[in-house]
């Protein structure tokens, strides 16, 4: 165990963000799941007496007839933000004052840095370079990101969970989201930061980095185990997979939507229907295809001469 | 006006100069001895209650006590406090619904604004100055080191801030009906806070940010069509030299132009934008209804379905 290596990465100035960021999503996502299933709670309680649901006030905090519904932005709403804005900044005088930031050699082009690694925020994508060739990593990715996060409030056609926190009325809208967010980004960003090491290899944290360490591995094209050689049928090949993952994964992701799902199943349109799919498929991809790399070596699946997948 | 006693004065009705002068002043000193205390009491009194100064008045259009009706006035007749309605949700108050995160992003980019605009006092962007720059503003400028810190800090900071916004927003299907327009506004915001991070990550031009900007900007190489290594770019004739890369960089390769771009991007044209978007983003809060919640539940059986 190399202490010194670990330390070394978790204290690097520009990383400190990162570490910081894990204890509070732990914090706000245990802060969430209480009101969730406080929430849940008093959803169950009002489902089964339709009495009490009519007279309920509805929320979890305590409410008396007579209260007032609405309080006064000043001071109640005002005073919180000025104390707010006196602990961010307290925070960062203490931070700014404990932790220079980085500041390296001046640039040089001609001096390569190993790893040379983009922002943290970024390092998911960067990760995704060992598994897709940089067009989709760096360009694809996040367009789809970014359109696909514009999309959700109009696929989710869920009318619950407005307003409140629930798991229990919106679980696959959550799960879906966790996955996206903590799986495919935090994660790979924690990947990025903590594992990755000199030439992009995977040092486990507190394995000291090797610079001269060189790992062969034989990747190979998923048309090549299959003895495919042509480049048109290695073309038509990687369409037939490509378009077959997008096919059975879609029967299969119908076949359970409308099963555990049957009423945003029927408030969908078909338009609606077909984009949540698109980038739920697409979502899924990711996964699938860092599995079959890191499992059978397959670097492509679709090769043809413009670009490859 | 005719006087009455003309004849009893020696030269009739001319009085002598040096006497009016003498009476003048002894009306003069004597409205100094009555009027001034009388006055200087006056402003006593007054300045024992400033809220009735005319400066005060013209600044604040009302009183100052604990009447609903000026607790009210005193957010509706300001220009920043107004961003607020007069009254909200008496549980939206709490911290563990909104985790204070969109105000707290808001904050962070007001001291990114304050900050750097002294940081670019002692900035030039160019290749011979911009890394001495720095090391001028570490090592000599007073409190420099703390100027530099605190801002990058602060983006650091803020970054996380939105996310975990976006995070609660989602949380919270804050999303729905009526809010889809302002959650687009806010995954603008998202790239925008992003993009301002990374364009500022060139300025010091050291190793760091060289690589890191070098690293990024080479997948914009590969973008379809428009990359020179991207699928059909070379059919679309890209070479280094003018496809998208190049435009973003000002060149084939991150130097001189890049500093500059990164700089003007990263001080002009993204804070302008952002500022725009989150002008249009806080209006939207409040006309879509204010905060989502918390709001009262909803039972499935509240909804209809329509068959
Ligand atoms: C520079 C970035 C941003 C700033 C300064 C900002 C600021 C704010 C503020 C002050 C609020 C009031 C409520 C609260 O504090 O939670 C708010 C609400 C909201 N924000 Fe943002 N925001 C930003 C980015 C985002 C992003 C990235 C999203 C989503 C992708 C988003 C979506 C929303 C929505 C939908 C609301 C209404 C929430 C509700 O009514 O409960 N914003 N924003």
């Amino acid at each position: 165990m190399d202490w010194h290596q670990l330390w070394s990465i978790a204290s690097a100035p520009d990383n400190v963000p990162i570490v910081a960021l894990i204890p509070l999503l732990i914090f706000y996502i245990y802060l969430a799941w209480k009101q969730a299933s406080a929430n849940d709670a008093l959803l169950a309680e009002l489902e089964t007496s339709p009495a009490l649901a009519k007279t309920h006030h509805r929320k979890t905090w305590p409410f008396r007839p007579g209260w007032q519904k609405e309080v006064h932005v000043w001071p109640f709403l005002l005073r919180i933000e000025f104390l707010a804005a006196i602990i961010v900044t307290i925070v960062l005088m203490v931070w700014s004052i404990t932790l220079n930031a980085p500041l390296e050699e001046p640039s040089n082009p001609n001096l390569t840095m190993n790893p040379a690694k983009a922002p943290w925020y970024f390092l998911g994508l960067q990760e995704m370079l060992v598994y897709f060739d940089p067009w989709i990593a760096g360009v694809v990715m996040p367009t789809l990101i970014i359109i696909g996060l514009m999309v959700i409030p109009y696929i989710d056609t869920n009318p619950l969970g407005n307003g409140y926190y629930t798991w229990k009325q919106r679980k696959f809208a959550i799960g879906t989201f966790l996955f996206g967010f903590i799986i495919l980004w935090v994660s790979m960003i924690i990947i990025g930061t903590f594992i990755r090491g000199p030439g992009w290899q995977w040092f486990w944290p507190g394995q000291t980095w090797d610079h001269n360490r060189l790992i062969y591995v034989v990747n190979r094209d998923l048309p090549d185990l299959f003895g495919i050689t042509s480049n048109l049928a290695k073309g038509i090949f990687g369409v037939i997979v490509v378009g077959g993952f997008y096919a059975i994964g879609g029967f299969v992701a119908h076949a359970l939507f409308r099963r555990y799902n049957p009423k945003d199943y029927r408030r969908m349109s078909l338009l609606q229907y077909s984009i949540m799919m698109l980038f739920l498929l697409t979502m899924v991809a990711l996964p699938i295809k860092m599995l079959i790399r890191l499992l059978f070596h397959i670097k492509y699946v679709w090769i043809t001469p413009w670009f490859n997948v | 006006m005719p006087d009455k006693d003309n004849d009893t004065k020696p030269n009739g009705n001319r009085v002598g100069l040096l006497e009016r002068v003498k009476s003048g002043v002894k009306e003069d000193v004597q409205s100094l001895k009555t009027d001034i205390p009388a006055k200087a009491k006056e402003q006593i009194d007054i300045l024992k209650d400033p809220t009735r100064t005319q400066v005060y008045t013209s600044i604040f259009r009302h009183k100052h006590d604990e009447t609903p009706r000026n607790r009210a006035l005193g957010v509706l007749s300001n220009v920043f406090l107004h961003l607020h309605p007069a009254k909200i949700n008496r549980d939206a108050v709490r911290y563990s619904y909104t985790w204070g995160m969109g105000g707290i992003t808001f904050y962070l980019f007001i001291v990114l604004t304050f900050t750097g605009v002294l940081l670019m006092f002692y900035y030039h962007p160019s290749k011979v100055q911009a890394f001495r720059d720095v090391l001028y503003l570490e090592h000599d400028v007073p409190f420099g080191k703390l100027l530099r810190n605190m801002h990058r800090w602060a983006a650091h900071l803020m970054v996380i801030a939105v996310w975990l916004h976006m995070f609660r927003v989602f949380l919270t299907g804050s999303y729905k009906k009526p809010r889809e327009f302002n959650w687009n506004i806010g995954v603008l915001l998202l790239v925008f806070t992003l993009l301002l991070s990374f364009t500022g990550y060139l300025l010091p031009d050291d190793q760091l940010g060289f690589w890191a900007v070098t690293v990024g900007t080479n997948m914009a190489r590969a973008t379809p069509l428009l990359g020179h290594e991207g699928p059909f770019g070379p059919l679309l004739h890209m070479t280094p030299y003018n496809d998208i890369r190049f435009g973003l960089l000002g060149g084939s390769i991150v130097d001189a132009n890049a500093l500059l771009r990164s700089y003007i991007w990263h001080c002009i044209g993204i804070p302008i934008v952002a500022s725009v978007l989150m002008i249009v983003h806080f209006w939207r809060v409040r006309k879509d209804g204010g905060i989502s919640g918390p709001a009262a539940v909803i039972l499935p059986g509240d909804i209809k379905e329509k068959k």
